[in-house]
């Protein structure tokens, strides 16, 4: 299993991997938000925590469609499915999340306290909303998966998982936002939402691998 | 150990490929499938290693013990794709194949000297030529250990010399007790029972000669 980890990790980094186009995508995002909504930074640093969630929610679902897709027209997928018997397809999958999540969604995490700066956050406001897309966002790649699985034999798929996974994420989205916002906002608590979100974390990592391993059996062709 | 074939059916988008197909192959015994393109021979070999669901009959393997209780534990499948990534070197992804798969035989660096690859496992599998390719994943079923074989058009781009390599490590294969189905249209070189696909079954599509 640490090989299947070790060969998604390389072949994300290595030319073709789709780890900086994520980066890229969410720093065009938060970039581009100033000048949107203009030099109130006072503005700013209230919205600041939501908008680096939805940047790095929209980042997340970029790269999602080559996570079963890639390995299909290789023909990688049929061995994975075939090798079932001596690693559960589920925890296959479950490896191939984290390693794509560890490949291109942490890069996303790093940046998120720079990118920060750029909404005018405070260093608390900036570290919660770290902590939270630390432990939130794996729960958007484990539902990424299920919608990738779904999708995997259609050759423009990567719209099509957005759309069926968007709604599935918004639960992560509030109760990230909500834990940020709770750090620096007196009245608001922090750890309660905080605690759901890695209650979805946990959750979805064993729904999501468990409907996206059913999903490929069912669908190899 | 045996694998049993019976009254064996296999469909393509609700359309029937082929069905009553029966056989029972012995440790150490091939299987050629021939039969004209679109007779069912890929999807034969899909059924067999579950990667398809079968529309009538029964396929199963016996006498696989703990290790090999079923035939997907059981089997090497060779499609017509070589379950390789391009940007990663030929090594990288043996060595990958080698661990997941488990059971190991040959080693990596044997494994390519024996299809005749020695010394090219730095290059990323992209810079290879088709036939190359073709020995690399032919070098996969080598690395680990599974009784049965599943080939699909296993000599599709080789040359003269790789063929014949390629019919000895069968034989070997074979002569160690091993289990072999190839679908093919070229001759293998090696002593197999034939199944030919196809012919008596008339339901396909007729296809109009283009001039």
């Amino acid at each position: 299993m640490w090989s299947l980890f070790a060969r998604d990790i390389r072949l994300n980094i290595r030319a073709g991997g789709g780890a900086l186009t994520g980066v890229i995508f969410f720093l065009a995002v938060i970039a581009t938000i100033p000048f949107g909504v203009g030099p109130d930074l006072k503005l700013l640093s209230r919205i600041g925590p939501a908008i680096l969630w939805i940047g790095a929610l929209l980042a997340c679902l970029l790269g999602l469609d080559r996570l079963f897709q890639a390995d299909r027209e290789d023909g990688s997928l049929d061995l994975l499915v075939l090798g079932n018997d001596r690693h559960m397809l589920a925890l296959t999958v479950l490896v191939k999340c984290l390693a794509h999540w560890a490949g291109s969604v942490l890069p996303l995490v790093v940046a998120a306290p720079l990118l920060g700066l750029f909404m005018n956050m405070e260093p608390l406001g900036i570290g919660a909303t770290a902590l939270t897309l630390l432990v939130g966002t794996p729960a958007i790649t484990f539902i990424g998966a299920a919608g990738a699985a779904v999708a995997v034999a259609l050759p423009r798929g990567g719209l099509l998982i957005s759309v069926l996974v968007l709604p599935l994420t918004i639960p992560v989205l509030i109760f990230g936002v909500s834990a940020s916002y709770g750090a620096t906002a007196d009245p608001d608590p922090f750890l309660q939402p905080f605690l759901i979100l890695a209650a979805l974390t946990l959750f979805l990592g064993v729904l999501g691998p468990a409907s996206a391993a059913l999903a490929l059996r069912h669908g190899t062709d | 150990m045996r694998l049993i074939a019976e009254n064996l059916g296999g469909e393509r988008g609700g359309e029937t490929v082929f069905s009553g197909i029966g056989f029972a192959l012995e440790k150490g015994q091939a299987l050629v499938v021939t039969g004209p393109n679109g007779s069912g021979k890929s999807t034969l070999l899909r059924v067999i290693a579950g990667l398809l669901p079968k529309a009538e009959g029964d396929v199963r393997i016996e006498g696989g013990g703990k290790t090999f209780p079923t035939i997907a534990s059981a089997v090497h499948y060779l499609g017509h794709l070589n379950a390789m990534k391009t940007a990663l070197s030929v090594t990288e992804n043996l060595r990958f194949w080698r661990d997941f798969n488990g059971d190991d035989a040959l080693d990596v660096e044997e494994a390519l000297e024996t299809v005749g690859l020695g010394g090219i496992g730095h290059l990323p599998f992209g810079y290879l030529s088709t036939g190359q390719r073709r020995r690399a994943a032919i070098a996969k079923l080598l690395a680990s250990h599974r009784p049965l074989w599943l080939l699909d058009e296993p000599t599709a781009g080789l040359d003269k010399a790789s063929e014949a390599r390629f019919a000895g490590l069968m034989m070997k294969h074979c002569v160690a007790g091993g289990m072999i189905v190839a679908a093919t249209h070229l001759p293998l070189g090696i002593e197999a029972t034939e199944l030919r696909m196809g012919e008596a079954t008339e339901r396909l599509p007729q296809q109009g000669i283009i001039s």
